[in-house]
C-alpha cells in the first residue's frame, strides 16, 4: 500500500482512539456520579421523604416542604420568564432582525446566559430583599426567572431563525400579516423547538442553588407563602450536606436524587418533543 | 396523463386530414374535367391548390412551433417528423392535380381520340390511396397501409398499359399525338400521386412498426 | 387556433420599473405587459433579474428593507408600487407560489382556509366548499380528499406543490406568479404541474419564471428574455423559440451563452 494512504489510515485511527478516549473520560465521570447517588441515596428514599416536613437534627422527617416550594418556585419563575423569554426571542428572529437594538439585546441577552448564577442571586437580593428586608419565595421565583429569560430567549430565536424564510415569504404572499405570519406560521413551525427549549431552560433552574440562598432562603416549616421565605431542595440539601447530622445528610441524598431525576425527566421529555416534530415535518 | 402535446398534435392532424380531402377533391375535379370535358371542374383545382399550398405551409410552422416548444422525443418524435414529409407529400400532390388539369385542359382543346376508361379508373384509385393511406398512418394500421402498396402495382400496371395502347394509336394515327401525349402526362401525373400516396403509406409502417419499407428493403 | 389581437389585453402593465438591492442596481428601465389570461414565461440566466421582476409585482420586497422599486407597476390599471395601495389588498389579488414547496405545518384543510380566512368570514360549509374547489382547480382533490386532516408536510413534493397553487387560488387571486415553481420537482410531478398551467390560464393571468428553456417553450403564450436587469427581448413564445429578434436571446435559448 501507497505510504500517504498508510500515514492517513494511522492519523484517523489515532484519532478516533483520541475522541473515544474524551468520551470515556466524560462518562467516566458522569458514571462514578450517577453511581455514588443511587448508593447512597436509594437507602434514603422511604415514604415520608414526600410525606413529613423537613425535621430538626435527630427527629424524623422528610422533605415535602422543599419539594412543594421547589415546584412552587420553579414554575412561578417558568410562569413569568417563559412569555418575556418567547416574545424577546420572536422580536431577535422575526422583527429587529439585524437592528442596532437587536444587536444590543443579542448581546447583553449572551452576557446574561453565562453570568454566573451566584451574579444573578446577589443581584437579586440588592434590589430586592434588602428593601424589603427579608427573604422570600417571590424573590426566588424573580431570581430563577431571569436565569431562565436568556435561555429561552436563546432557544427561541435559534428555532424561529430554522424556519425557512419561504415559509414566511408564502404566508406573507397569501397577504397575511406579520403578526399573523408569526402566530400562525413560524411559532407553528418553530412549536416542537421553542418547546424544547423551555423545557431544558427549566430542568436548568430546577438544580439552581446559589440564586436561591441570596432570595427564598429556606423555610423549617410548611410554607406556601410566596411573600415569606420558602422552602426548596437546593437549599436544603446544601444545608442538610454541609450538616454534621447523618439523618440530614442522608436526606440531602435524597434531595440530590429527587433533583437529577426531575432534570433527566425534563431533558428526555424535550427529547421526546423534538423526536415528535421532527416526524410530523 | 394527458399532455399539452397530444392537443397541439391532434390540431395537426385535423390539418393533415384536411389537407388530404382537398387533394381529394382536387384529382376528383381533375378528372371529373376531363371526362365530363368541362372547364369549370378544373378552375376548381386551381382554388384547390391554393388552399393545399396555404395548409403546407401552416403545418410546417406548425411542426416547427412543436419541435422548438414541445422537445418531443421517441414517438412524439417520429410522428412530428413523419408529419412533416407527409405534409410534403400532399403538397406535391396538390400539384400533380393541377398538371392533370393544365394537360386536361389541352386535350380538351382538340375532339377526343378515344372513350377514357383506364384513365378514372386510375383517378379513382389514387385518390383511395390518398384517403386510405393517411388513414393508415393517424390509425397506425399497417395492414391498411400494406394494402396501399399493392393499389400502387395496380395503378402502375394501367400506366403501362394506357402508354401502350396509346403508343399504339400513334403509330396508327400521326394526327393525334398531341392530344394523345396530354392523355400520357395525365396518366404519368396520376401514376405521380400514387407514389407520393404510397410514401405515405410507407411513412405508416415506419411509424406504427419502426420498420423502414422504404426503396425496397423490406418490401411486403 | 390564430387569436385575434383584441383577446390580447394586458393585465398587468410596467413601466419604467427600476429596482435596487441597497446600491446595486438590479432591473434597468424594464417596460413589458403581461396579458390578461395568458401565460407569460420570464426567462434568462441566474441573477438576470427574472425573480426580482415577479417579487414586484405583488410587492414581497417589501419584507425587506433594503429592498426598493421605482417606476409602476399597472395592474387592471391600478399603480401596484403606490404606498397607499394596501399591500394585503394587491396580494389577494395577485397570488404566488415558489420555488421548494411551501405547505405550512398543519393540515391540508388548514393549509388552504389560512388564506381565505384573511379575506372571508365564511361559514364551515362554504369553507369546505371552497376547500373542495380548489383542490379541483388544482388537480389534486382525487389524491387527498380523505386525508384533509393530514398535515400538509404528509404529502409527496408535487402533491405539496400543487396544494401550494390551491392555497393560492383558494383566495380568488387574478393572477398567478409562479416562481420557478418545478425546480425541485421531479419530472412526472413537474409535467402534472405544467398541465395544470395549461388549465388555470383559461381564468388567470400566470407569470412564470423558470430556468427551464423548454418548460418555457412548453407552457407560455408570450416570453421575457432578461439580462444582467435588462429586459433584452419580449414577444410570442413561438417567435422567440423559432425566430428571435435578438442575437442574445439566440443564443441564450441555444445554449451558445457566454
Amino acid at each position: 500500500m501507497n505510504l500517504k494512504y498508510l500515514r492517513r489510515k494511522i492519523a484517523n485511527g489515532m484519532a478516533l482512539v483520541l475522541s473515544l478516549l474524551a468520551m470515556g473520560f466524560g462518562l467516566f465521570w458522569l458514571g462514578w456520579i450517577l453511581y455514588t447517588l443511587f448508593s447512597r441515596a436509594l437507602p434514603a428514599i422511604h415514604s415520608t421523604v414526600f410525606t413529613q416536613m423537613t425535621p430538626p437534627p435527630g427527629a424524623q422527617g422528610g422533605l415535602l416542604n422543599a419539594i412543594v416550594g421547589s415546584l412552587m418556585l420553579t414554575t412561578i419563575a417558568t410562569l413569568i420568564g417563559t412569555p418575556i423569554g418567547i416574545l424577546a426571542g420572536t422580536y431577535l428572529s422575526e422583527i429587529g432582525e439585524s437592528n442596532g437594538l437587536s444587536k444590543v439585546v443579542r448581546f447583553i441577552n449572551s452576557i446574561l446566559l453565562s453570568a454566573p448564577s451566584v451574579v444573578i442571586g446577589f443581584f437579586v437580593y440588592a434590589l430586592f430583599v434588602a428593601r424589603v428586608g427579608h427573604f422570600s419565595g417571590w424573590a426566588g421565583a424573580f431570581a430563577l426567572s431571569v436565569i431562565l429569560i436568556p435561555v429561552v430567549v436563546n432557544s427561541t430565536e435559534t428555532m424561529l431563525k430554522l424556519v425557512p424564510t419561504s415559509l414566511r415569504e408564502a404566508a406573507a404572499a397569501l397577504g397575511a400579516p406579520q403578526w399573523k405570519v408569526i402566530i400562525f406560521v413560524a411559532y407553528r413551525a418553530a412549536r416542537s423547538g421553542i418547546l424544547t427549549g423551555i423545557l431544558l431552560a427549566v430542568a436548568r433552574i430546577s438544580g439552581e442553588t446559589a440564586p436561591l440562598l441570596f432570595t427564598a432562603l429556606n423555610n423549617q416549616f410548611w410554607s406556601s407563602d410566596l411573600s415569606k421565605p420558602m422552602a426548596n431542595l437546593p437549599v436544603v440539601i446544601f444545608q442538610f450536606a454541609m450538616s454534621p447530622y447523618e439523618d440530614w445528610q442522608s436526606l440531602a441524598w435524597a434531595g440530590a436524587f429527587l433533583i437529577t431525576m426531575s432534570v433527566l425527566m425534563f431533558n428526555i421529555l424535550a427529547r421526546l418533543f423534538l423526536r415528535g416534530g421532527n416526524a410530523r415535518n | 396523463m394527458q399532455r399539452h402535446f397530444d392537443q397541439e398534435f391532434s390540431g395537426l392532424k385535423d390539418q393533415i386530414l384536411k389537407m388530404g380531402d382537398y387533394v381529394q377533391e382536387s384529382v376528383d375535379m381533375a378528372m371529373k374535367g376531363l371526362t365530363e370535358r368541362n372547364l369549370q371542374h378544373f378552375s376548381r383545382v386551381h382554388e384547390l391548390e391554393i388552399l393545399v399550398n396555404q395548409s403546407h405551409i401552416e403545418v410546417d410552422e406548425a411542426c416547427l412551433k412543436v419541435l422548438a416548444r414541445q422537445s418531443p422525443l421517441a414517438t412524439s418524435l417520429r410522428l412530428v417528423f413523419s408529419i412533416v414529409k407527409i405534409n410534403a407529400d400532399l403538397e406535391r400532390m396538390g400539384d400533380q392535380a393541377v398538371n392533370i388539369a393544365y394537360n386536361g385542359q389541352h386535350y380538351l382543346a382538340a375532339p377526343p381520340i378515344k372513350p377514357l376508361i383506364d384513365l378514372p379508373k386510375m383517378g379513382e384509385e389514387v385518390k383511395l390511396m390518398v384517403r386510405e393511406s393517411l388513414e393508415a398512418f393517424f390509425n397506425a394500421d399497417i395492414e391498411l397501409a400494406k394494402k396501399v402498396l399493392i393499389y400502387d402495382d395496380v395503378v402502375d400496371e394501367l400506366k403501362d398499359k394506357i402508354f401502350k395502347e396509346l403508343c399504339q394509336m400513334m403509330k396508327q394515327d400521326p394526327s393525334i399525338v398531341e392530344p394523345a401525349l396530354n392523355l400520357i402526362l395525365i396518366a404519368r401525373n396520376l401514376e405521380r400521386l400514387g407514389d407520393h400516396a404510397t410514401n405515405i403509406a410507407e411513412e405508416a409502417i415506419f411509424d406504427a412498426s419502426g420498420q423502414d419499407v422504404r426503396h425496397g428493403s423490406a418490401k411486403p | 387556433m390564430q387569436e385575434t389581437n383584441s383577446d390580447l389585453k394586458p393585465k398587468i402593465l410596467v413601466k419604467d420599473l427600476n429596482f435596487y438591492y441597497g446600491a446595486f442596481h438590479a432591473l434597468k428601465n424594464v417596460n413589458l405587459s403581461v396579458v390578461d389570461r395568458h401565460v407569460t414565461a420570464f426567462i434568462g440566466p441566474s441573477g438576470c433579474g427574472k425573480s426580482t421582476l415577479l417579487r414586484t409585482f405583488n410587492r414581497m420586497h417589501e419584507l425587506y428593507p433594503r429592498q426598493k422599486a421605482t417606476g409602476e407597476i399597472l395592474i387592471n390599471g391600478e399603480n401596484a408600487l403606490d404606498p397607499k395601495e394596501d399591500v394585503n389588498r394587491l396580494r389577494a389579488r395577485v397570488g404566488m407560489v415558489f420555488q421548494k414547496p411551501t405547505p405550512f405545518p398543519m393540515s391540508i384543510h388548514d393549509n388552504i382556509a389560512f388564506g381565505v380566512k384573511l379575506y372571508e368570514n365564511l361559514s364551515k360549509s362554504e369553507m369546505n366548499d371552497r376547500i373542495e374547489w380548489a383542490l379541483h382547480k388544482a388537480a389534486l382533490w382525487k389524491e387527498v380528499k380523505d386525508k384533509l386532516k393530514q398535515n400538509g408536510n404528509s404529502l409527496s413534493g408535487g402533491q405539496q406543490q400543487r396544494l401550494c397553487i390551491a392555497r393560492a387560488i383558494a383566495v380568488r387571486p387574478e393572477v398567478l406568479l409562479l416562481d420557478e415553481p418545478t425546480s425541485a420537482l421531479d419530472p412526472i410531478s413537474t409535467a402534472q404541474v405544467e398541465e395544470l398551467i395549461h388549465e388555470l390560464k383559461k381564468d388567470y393571468t400566470i407569470a412564470i419564471v423558470t430556468h427551464n428553456m423548454q418548460q418555457a417553450g412548453r407552457v407560455s403564450d408570450f416570453t421575457a428574455f432578461m439580462y444582467i436587469g435588462e429586459l433584452i427581448e419580449y414577444n410570442k413564445t413561438d417567435k422567440i423559440f423559432t425566430n428571435p429578434d435578438q442575437s442574445l436571446t439566440e443564443q441564450y435559448i441555444t445554449g451558445h451563452f457566454g
